[in-house]
């Protein structure tokens, strides 16, 4: 049976099937057009930058003080909890105590050095918190530390200033907004699972800031300033969102 | 019936099927809808939420090429992608509300997706299976409506699934409702098949009745609707 290819259809059907066509093709070649470089223009990614400025200010705008990070029981807390970072586990930065010297800048009164047995002798706290990543993975680890609000406190810090910058042994660097750093659950970390912090995962210390996302959590800190100049990160001069909040 | 010579001469009257500010609507959620899509699938592809081993062809995802990304930002695609994702969210979100606050206002929900029960559904079903379901335009059967509902409630429950992933610490109230983050992720992921799955079915049946097409773009038809007072065959 053959059955002719154009039926006895009234014209006006075959006009709108070949409009049909001709919108499907347009779709497709903005499907094509997106899959393949509109990312890549300029004009796309200042727009897109402009967004994620739109998006620090929403962050800040949702963030609360009194809203803490959900906690988990000891047995939440994964047994091999992940190492991450852009270089492999052998290269990680070995700092000795001896050697370390946290380096204090900008906006704060007493910008005295701190040594490893300084920092460590700090009132700590623990939590055993969801740390998150911006690729989608998360690991529940126990973390314990001084809060990074009592040491700001103890320097003299300008905690009307906008940003706290940090800068790490192993040349990573970032910046998180000041009412972050004073929230009761953004710590010093110097204890991972009760041990001492180990190298891996960033000896002597780590800023542990579960109410952002893992790349906001800082290893091998060597560093610490306030400004009110934004001072960017590693990442979010690579496009990513620099409030990134959870 | 005696009517007037020259209206029995005129042309059909255009029939206002779709207002502009639905069409408006229906084409902005179709390009949010299409960029949450292919750049989901990008952030996807880093570390999906299923432990199946299956990711998104490049071609099909959004947030350039590798090659470009790395040269121009020193990253390797998921930062586009991401902003993407985070920038087409607001405009999903908001014309998503806009068209339910002026479907409920409008009557359009009211009017055009109900009512829908069970026999209707099972009846208009089976005789679309049999190929026997006509369509009109200007009217919805009884599946037609149920895909609708279907749809929005899909994107509902991916906009709150999506929002308590963006969100674990400050909306967690609303992550805990998903069954925590890794379950919301999973939930988010299948709330994004259930409206690919709408897609597929919406375009094939665009296919089969392009006059649908004409109207959503242009608002309305020479072809009369079906009177919506008029008894069902």
């Amino acid at each position: 049976m053959t059955r002719p290819i154009l039926g006895p259809e009234p014209i006006v059907t075959g006009i709108e099937r070949r409009l049909f066509l001709r919108q499907t093709l347009s779709l497709g070649a903005l499907a094509l057009l997106t899959g393949c470089d509109i990312s890549d223009q300029h004009g796309v990614q200042a727009v897109l930058k402009a967004m994620s400025r739109w998006n620090d200010r929403a962050q800040a705008f949702l963030f609360r003080h009194q809203v803490l990070a959900p906690t988990f029981a000891e047995s939440d807390v994964a047994r091999n909890f992940r190492y991450n970072a852009y270089f492999p586990v052998a290269d990680v930065p070995k700092l000795a105590a001896a050697d370390y010297r946290l380096e204090l800048s900008g906006l704060i009164a007493d910008k005295r050095p701190w040594s490893v047995a300084r920092i460590y002798s700090l009132p700590q706290q623990s939590q055993i918190t969801r740390h998150v990543c911006v690729e989608g993975w998360s690991v529940i680890g126990k973390w314990s530390g001084p809060r990074l609000s009592d040491f700001l406190h103890r320097v003299g810090a300008d905690l009307t200033a906008k940003y706290l910058g940090y800068q790490c042994a192993d040349g990573y660097y970032g910046s998180i907004d000041m009412a972050t750093a004073l929230h009761p659950q953004t710590i010093m970390a110097v204890k991972f699972a009760d041990a001492t912090l180990p190298a891996k995962f960033g000896y002597p210390f780590k800023l542990r800031i579960p109410t952002k996302l893992g790349f906001k959590n800082p290893k091998w800190v060597t560093t610490m300033y306030v400004t009110n100049r934004m001072p960017g990160g590693f990442w979010e001069d690579r496009g990513y969102n620099w409030f990134s909040g959870s | 019936m005696t009517a007037p010579a020259q209206i029995e001469t005129a042309q059909p009257p255009v029939v206002q099927l779709h207002p502009l500010s639905r069409r408006i609507m229906h084409w902005v959620n179709a390009l949010a809808i299409l960029v949450m899509i292919a750049s989901g699938w990008r952030i996807y592809n880093y570390y999906p939420a299923l432990s199946l081993h299956f990711g998104f062809p490049l071609y099909l995802t959004l947030g350039g090429k590798f090659t470009v990304d790395e040269a121009m930002n020193n990253d390797d695609g998921l930062a586009n992608a991401l902003a993407w994702h985070f920038a087409a969210m607001w405009v999903l979100v908001l014309n998503f509300l806009a068209y339910l606050i002026v479907g409920f206002v409008s009557g359009h929900f009211r009017r055009d997706f109900l009512p829908v029960g069970p026999s209707a559904f099972m009846r208009d079903f089976f005789a679309a299976l049999r190929g026997r379901l006509g369509h009109r335009l200007g009217e919805y059967n009884a599946v037609q409506k149920v895909f609708y509902w279907g749809v929005l409630a899909a994107i509902l429950v991916t906009i709150l699934s999506g929002l308590s992933i963006w969100k674990p610490v400050q909306l967690q109230y609303l992550t805990w409702l998903f069954g925590g983050y890794e379950v919301a992720r999973v939930v988010h992921f299948f709330g994004m098949a259930a409206i690919v799955g709408f897609l597929v079915v919406h375009l094939a049946l665009t296919l089969l009745v392009p006059k649908t097409l004409v109207a959503m773009i242009f608002g309305g038809t020479s072809v009369a609707p079906h009177p919506r007072t008029g008894s069902k065959p």
